[in-house]
């Protein structure tokens, strides 16, 4: 019985050979921008990390409003390695958004959607909300204090779109108020919904990289470029990056443990400075920002209006620039990107330093 | 097994394990390493702790004998103290043991029969409503059971 | 029905007498007066038969009370008289029962209607208009009064007719006009309705009817009694004609605002002179921890003036009887103090009790320097070094600074603990036992016993030490942690710079075997 005699045995009846010759096909473009081609592997790797992590702290966890906190609190006080767990969940759902926000924004500059691209496009802006959903439900689970006003104050700007705005909050809320329902359904949301809704469109996004072979910058479009393979030589040097990237976690947790912060208390005020995430930050300063009245109409409503619309146009970027041909377009496209990185950026060091 | 190979810089290897396989010992020793480095607190994890719950809900107060009539016991409740009582009908009561005044710990009196808190002489009676002195408002009340010889309390 | 007669045979009643009032009962159609023992009102409808023999003085017909007596059933200072009443209308004389009443409603409607329903006040009505702001105070305070709430006014205390449109008729004192009292007849003014249990159970049945009798114990009451003008009367306190309920926080007699009416006299010092007392109570009593619970943290049931030297009957506790009134709140410290050997100490050497160590006004949150052998303590104020009492005080001082000192360090170290991220909040939850014994200690030295205070200090050290050694064992798990996490980065690294050989490697290979 030695390896050889267990691969034929696989072989026969999964089609395994088959398969690794297309695996072996695959093969990496090497350019000046080749580098940016590891934060999709990544973003993958730290969701692998977050579902594995997540299982196992789903086997102390204990969603509701008067159990939440204290399993959280079990889990880093009582469960051997839980406050490693824990810590690992938490920067890892951080990283995972930082990642996944380069991978977009090096998807958007390197015009990675292009046909045929243009569904998987689609596909990844899906996951870039589903994540953001992950990240915004997950907040909530440990029911402390800072979670609950966060997410008070999240589905109240949710509420405020206009028609749909107030079914939404009830649906998100479960209820009028946050309360226990509310967890309980982020809850459901969180190890559920979100899941399978992401390994769907997770399944979608790799396949039709995979059909469709790793993109070109538009220069190197009909050039011919160096090439090298993905098994084995890329995937090493993804799994270096994944390696490094465990090292960061672990180093994270022991030196920077996420906080437990106190019980989330439904009558108490919320607590002064409270800011939402990182990733929510550039919105939430925006919001701050604009007047109470902008040309008539209730300044909040429009600034999420405003971000709802340009959420939608992220989804129909490959259906406006189309082709490679149009370089005026591109230059727009550019520059478009470039102002919202900046402005994103900026933003969202503004909010921490004030 | 030993095989003779020209590497890159045109040395002939001599019997023994190749660069090659060293480096590949090497990678795959220090891949299980790693691995077992993940998988060790994984399975530590999930091996049940010593306390197998956290105590915020339901504790388990007293010993049904260490509670005879007519007295009181102070128990842990989660991070608050609680108060255990007995009443001279054998009732068993638990209330939170916080005084709502300013936040000294309440005692039984077995003398007047009542919940007394000795820092400004608070007085509740076995219902747990505050009857005399400053504290103003009643103590939290809390369920309890017995389970065979232990009594349990439960936050309602 | 009897009521509604009464106009009628206003002042005609030949039962009526001086001390008795009259009752108008139905007997069939006719009307008959009797005789009634005298309520204590004199406006209200029900004393309808009286009215004042013009020129009399009221306050002569009091009998000078003494104090500590029981109050005698006191006169009514109205008399009976010739009534001349000008509201009295002439009606014609009938024999028919039926017409007698018939016409009997019609003035009785005229009179009952100011007395009933409170529209037509001439009182307030002119004295409102007057510009001496003395004079129209009153009508203008009397808007908040809680009296004209239950349906009172000017003449339910100071008599006369309210339906007079003029001055003199409103102030007859046939009407029975009193006029403004003396202020030494005050307390009797308010007391001629406050003191009658039966009338005050009709307005409100839980309130005490022996504020008069309380007042005359009172210091003030007694230096009233002797002619001093100077003392707190009724009104000084309570105010007059804006008189509010004393759970309403306007009240000038609400509890946060005790202190500032008492303060009105005695914090002057030239208002105290010549009474051999401080004034600077109110000062010192700002600076107390139950001023601050009162003011700042607003609780009610902390103490003011009233609490400890008594509403009415005001008078500092005697000197073996401070300890149970500061033992209303302060229980367990009053307890311990009465069974230890200071009690007969104190109370020999006529030291106030409670006082003396901790003051009566200026009372501050006690410190444990109080205690003890060292420079600054109360204790070697009496015991010198050779006496059982100095080395007991030094015995307790030293045991409360042991556990102390024991709780600080393990506080320290668990929030070092906790700043370097370790979850430390149920050590910190357990360590507040420690912090209860130290509490608890800090009652038991007024026993004057060390081996009390011993019974609860050593428990608290221990639990002091456990709490330590939780700090230690979260600091040991956090360099356990960064040690774990130093080995795992070992082989982290490690692993990845060996795969990068191994890509090296792959290469190496792939450019030999392509060139």
């Amino acid at each position: 019985m030695s390896i050889q005699s267990i691969t034929a045995w696989l072989d026969e009846r999964l089609a395994l050979s088959a398969l690794a010759k297309i695996a072996e096909k695959k093969e990496v473009p090497l350019h000046r921008h080749s580098i940016w081609y590891y934060f999709g592997g990544m973003t993958l790797f730290l969701f692998a990390v977050q579902v594995v992590t997540g299982i196992l702290l789903l086997l102390y966890y204990r969603p509701s409003a008067e159990n939440a906190f204290e399993s959280v609190q079990f889990i880093v006080t009582e469960v051997q390695f839980g406050w490693l767990i824990r810590s690992i969940h938490s920067w890892s759902a951080n990283l995972m958004i930082l990642t996944l926000f380069i991978h977009m924004f090096s998807v958007f500059f390197l015009r990675a959607y292009y046909p045929p691209r243009e569904i998987t496009w689609v596909s990844g802006a899906a996951l870039l909300i589903i994540c953001i959903c992950f990240g915004f439900s997950g907040y909530l689970l440990p029911w402390n204090k800072l979670a609950f006003s966060a997410t008070k104050v999240g589905t109240e700007i949710a509420g405020v779109v206009p028609i749909v705005g107030r079914p939404i909050l009830r649906f998100l809320r479960g209820g009028d108020e946050v309360t226990g329902a509310t967890l309980t359904r982020f809850f459901g949301f969180h190890v559920a919904v979100l899941p399978a809704t992401a390994t769907v469109f997770i399944a979608i996004h790799v396949l039709l990289v995979q059909l469709h072979g790793m993109s070109v910058p538009p220069k190197l479009i009909g050039q011919p470029v160096k090439k090298m393979k993905f098994i084995p030589n890329f995937l090493l040097r993804d799994l270096i990056g994944w390696i490094l990237a465990i090292g960061v976690l672990a180093a994270l947790a022991a030196l920077s443990p996420w906080e437990l912060g106190e019980k989330a208390d439904a009558f108490a005020p919320a607590p002064a400075g409270i800011k939402p995430e990182w990733y929510f930050l550039f919105m939430f300063e925006t919001l701050k920002r604009i007047p109470a009245k902008v040309l008539g109409f209730d300044g909040e409503v429009l600034g999420i209006m405003t971000f709802n619309f340009v959420a939608v146009l992220l989804f129909l970027v490959p259906f406006i620039d189309r082709s490679p041909e149009n370089r005026r377009r591109r230059l727009i496209f550019n520059i478009v990107g470039v102002v919202a990185l900046l402005y994103m950026i900026t933003m969202t060091v503004v909010g921490y330093l004030t | 097994m030993s095989r003779e190979q020209i590497d890159a810089t045109g040395n002939t290897t001599a019997a023994g394990p190749t660069r090659r396989t060293f480096l590949d010992w090497l990678v795959g020793g220090s891949a299980l390493a790693t691995l077992g480095a993940i998988v060790y607190p994984i399975l530590k994890f999930m091996t049940p702790p010593r306390i197998v719950e956290s105590t915020e809900s339901s504790v388990v107060a007293a010993k049904i004998a260490e509670v005879p009539k007519n007295s009181g016991k102070i128990f842990k409740f989660g991070n608050k103290p609680g108060i255990l009582v007995r009443t001279d009908a054998g009732e068993l009561k638990a209330f939170s043991a916080t005084c709502t005044h300013l936040d000294c710990i309440v005692q039984y009196s077995s003398e007047k029969k009542q919940i007394w808190c000795a820092c400004h002489n608070g007085q509740y009676n076995l219902n747990g409503k505050n009857i005399g002195g400053p504290p103003p408002r009643p103590l939290e009340e809390f369920k309890v059971n017995t389970r065979g010889d232990d009594i349990v309390v439960t936050r309602t | 029905m009897k009521l509604l007669a009464s106009g009628l045979q206003l002042n005609r009643c030949p039962a009526a007498s001086r001390s008795m009032g009259v009752r108008f009962r139905a007997n069939g159609f006719a009307v008959r007066c009797e005789a009634v023992a005298l309520p204590r009102r004199y406006d209200h409808p029900i004393f309808a038969g009286y009215a004042l023999r013009a020129g009399s003085a009221p306050s002569t017909a009091r009998p000078k009370a003494t104090p500590g007596a029981e109050p005698k059933t006191k006169e009514p200072r109205l008399r009976r008289g010739k009534a001349t009443a000008s509201h009295r209308t002439a009606k014609p004389h009938s024999n028919s029962p039926l017409v007698k009443f018939a016409l009997a409603m019609i003035p009785l409607l005229l009179v009952s209607m100011p007395a009933i329903a409170q529209q037509k006040s001439s009182c307030i009505e002119c004295h409102q208009r007057l510009e001496d702001p003395k004079l129209s105070a009153p009508a203008k305070l009397f808007d908040n009064d809680i009296h004209r709430a239950r349906n009172l006014s000017c003449n339910d205390c100071h008599g006369g007719d309210p339906t007079a449109s003029t001055k003199e008729g409103a102030k007859d004192p046939r009407k029975g006009y009193l006029g403004r009292p003396r202020t030494l007849d005050i307390p009797a003014y308010c007391g001629k309705c406050h003191s009658d249990a039966n009338l005050m159970k009709r307005f409100n049945p839980s309130l005490r009817v022996d504020q008069e009798r309380e007042y005359y114990t009172s210091v003030h009451g007694m230096r009233l009694k002797e002619g001093d003008q100077r003392p707190a009367t009724c009104i000084s306190c309570h105010s007059v004609h804006g008189i509010r309920a004393v759970n309403d926080p306007l009240s000038s007699v609400y509890p946060l605002n005790v202190a500032d009416t008492c303060a009105k006299c005695h914090a002057s010092a030239d208002y105290m002179r010549g009474f051999n007392i401080p004034s600077d109570q109110f000062a010192n009593f700002k600076t107390s921890v139950h001023a601050k619970a009162l003011y700042e943290k607003q609780d009610l049931s902390a103490p003011t003036c009233n609490d400890c030297h008594g509403n009415h009957g005001a008078a500092p506790p005697g000197i073996t009887s401070v300890a149970n009134v500061c033992g209303q709140c302060h229980a367990r410290q009053a307890e311990l103090f009465q069974k230890s050997p200071h009690k007969a100490a104190f109370d020999q050497r006529e030291l106030g009790e409670c006082v003396t160590c901790h003051s009566n006004h200026a009372i501050a949150a006690p410190s444990d320097q109080l205690l003890g052998t060292s420079q600054g303590s109360l204790c070697i104020n009496c015991h010198s070094p050779s006496d059982k009492g100095f080395v007991a005080a030094g015995q307790m001082r030293s045991m409360i600074d042991q556990l102390i000192a024991s709780i600080d360090s393990s506080s320290q170290i668990l929030t070092r603990a906790e700043r370097a991220g370790m979850e430390v909040s149920r050590p910190k939850f357990e360590l507040k036992g420690a912090t209860d014994a130290l509490t608890h200690a800090r009652v038991l030295i007024h026993s004057s016993s060390a081996d009390e205070v011993s019974k609860v200090v050593v428990p608290g050290l221990q639990v002091a030490e456990k709490g330590y050694q939780s700090g230690v064992g979260a600091l040991a798990e956090r360099t356990f942690r960064r040690k774990g996490l130093l080995v795992s980065l070992v082989f982290i690294l490690f692993l990845a710079m060996v795969v990068y050989l191994k890509i090296r490697q792959i290469e190496r290979k792939a450019t030999t075997a392509s060139t």
